[in-house]
């Protein structure tokens, strides 16, 4: 992420942009400097692990999980954002529950990955110009005038982490486990990071630029997961993060 | 091209940076309010009085991180500035003058701006550290049983920020993508 703004920084042409690029660049060293995080909303912490098929886990593996991210907020002076009910909100705040993602692999491996939850949705049957749609291989097509609804926006620059395919429940699944792959990856399907570059191109033609401000680094880089899927449908989720989404990763 | 504003200010204070694309660099005094339903009714309730004063104040939006021992605050960017629309034109019609937080607001907020001769200003959203940086002092001047919602005023030293909406209804996020299409 550092690497790509640092990219953008050096390759933004408008100059309000570029400044408000380099003040985002102080910010990393300003962190480092007074040890604050570099955004007040530390997120929702998203654990995905891979766990090896000959491990044994004595107690719970979840309260551990969920004792770890609770001792990680606290001890690092993170702010604890979760409401208890999504509708009546309330005021007790907390970091909990924590969402997990549990596969099974020949290493235990934990990606930890916060960073503004911003999750967009739909699971939709063919459209009629599913022949353009599939063209581009069910990949949206993004412009200036969608945003997730509601008054929650992201502010750019973003980072996209877009899932196709599979079901309603695993489409979202993909799209946040997109956001796992460092930016500067593509794609291991020739066919998949061919559209990653186009949407990105396209993304950062729209002009929004750094903060809304205007400018050509709208979205710093973006990831695509894609898996098979029922012949009549075509499931499509984006999860619009920003520049603040950081992922860290260990094998234990 | 910047502009150093103090506050408390007036609409002449506010007069040079309206209309064009301007830092500005904030030098005092910003309230943070609650965002929260406790705080918002009695700021803006019916027959309420404020216990501060909110003439040529500027208005911060942020919910900080906790802060560190020893430390001021915590990483302290803005938070989105569409959830005070619903109370923002009646606290600019009572004096406020600046209002800082991230984020497009909505029609009625854009034309208390323009009635009262305001401005609203961008923080930089994702950089805590760095506006956290600027913020000298804090302390809690109303309402300390709302605990993270209390009102808290920060004395700040060059805030650095952009202006959004002008009294002239410039809308730097509408004109900013605009002039770098047009380019």
């Amino acid at each position: 992420m550092q690497a790509a703004l640092d990219k953008a920084r050096q390759e933004e042409p408008w100059p309000l942009a570029k400044n408000t690029l380099d003040l985002l660049w102080s910010n990393l060293s300003a962190a480092r400097e007074k040890d604050l995080p570099i955004c007040q909303d530390t997120g929702m912490a998203c654990v995905f692990v891979e766990l090896g098929t000959d491990v044994h886990i004595d107690g719970s593996f979840e309260a551990a999980i969920h004792e770890g991210v609770r001792r990680g907020y606290t001890d690092g002076y993170l702010r604890k954002s979760i409401v208890a009910d999504p509708l009546r909100r309330g005021q007790h705040r907390r970091q909990h529950p924590r969402r997990h993602h549990r596969s099974s692999g020949r290493r235990r491996r934990q990606h930890h990955h916060r960073g503004p939850q911003r999750l967009w949705q739909r699971e939709h049957e063919p459209h009629p110009d599913a022949q353009a749609r599939r063209r581009r291989g069910g990949l949206p097509e993004i412009r200036a005038g969608d945003r997730p609804a509601g008054r929650f926006q992201p502010l750019p620059p973003i980072v996209l982490g877009i899932g196709v395919g599979g079901s309603f429940d695993k489409v979202a699944y993909l799209a946040k486990k997109a956001l796992l792959r460092p930016l500067d990856v593509p794609n291991p399907d020739p066919y998949y990071a061919g559209l990653e570059q186009e949407l990105l191109t396209a993304i950062n033609e729209l002009g929004i630029g750094p903060q809304g401000f205007g400018g050509q680094t709208t979205c710093l880089g973006l990831a695509n997961e894609q898996m098979p899927t029922h012949v009549a449908g075509l499931p499509v989720a984006v999860n619009v993060s920003c520049h603040v989404t950081r992922r860290a990763s260990a094998t234990l | 091209m910047q502009y150093t504003l103090t506050t408390p200010c007036t609409a002449q204070d506010l007069a040079p940076p309206q209309g064009r694309r301007y830092r500005v660099a904030l030098r005092r005094g910003v309230y943070r309010p609650g965002s929260g339903p406790q705080a918002d009714d009695r700021s803006t309730g019916p027959g309420r009085t404020l216990p501060f004063d909110l003439e040529g104040s500027a208005i911060y939006y942020v919910g900080p991180t906790p802060e560190r021992p020893g430390e001021v605050i915590g990483s302290a960017g803005p938070t989105t500035s569409g959830r005070m629309d619903a109370m923002s034109p009646r606290l600019l019609d009572l004096g406020n003058k600046i209002m800082i937080g991230k984020g497009k607001r909505d029609a009625a907020v854009k034309e208390a701006v323009v009635r009262n001769g305001a401005v609203y200003l961008a923080a930089l959203g994702g950089a805590g550290a760095l506006m956290a940086k600027s913020v000298q002092t804090l302390e809690v001047i109303a309402w300390p049983d709302l605990g993270c919602e209390a009102v808290r005023r920060l004395t700040v030293l060059d805030m650095p920020l952009t202006v959004i909406l002008d009294a002239h209804g410039g809308d730097l996020y509408l004109e900013g993508p605009e002039a770098y299409r047009n380019r």
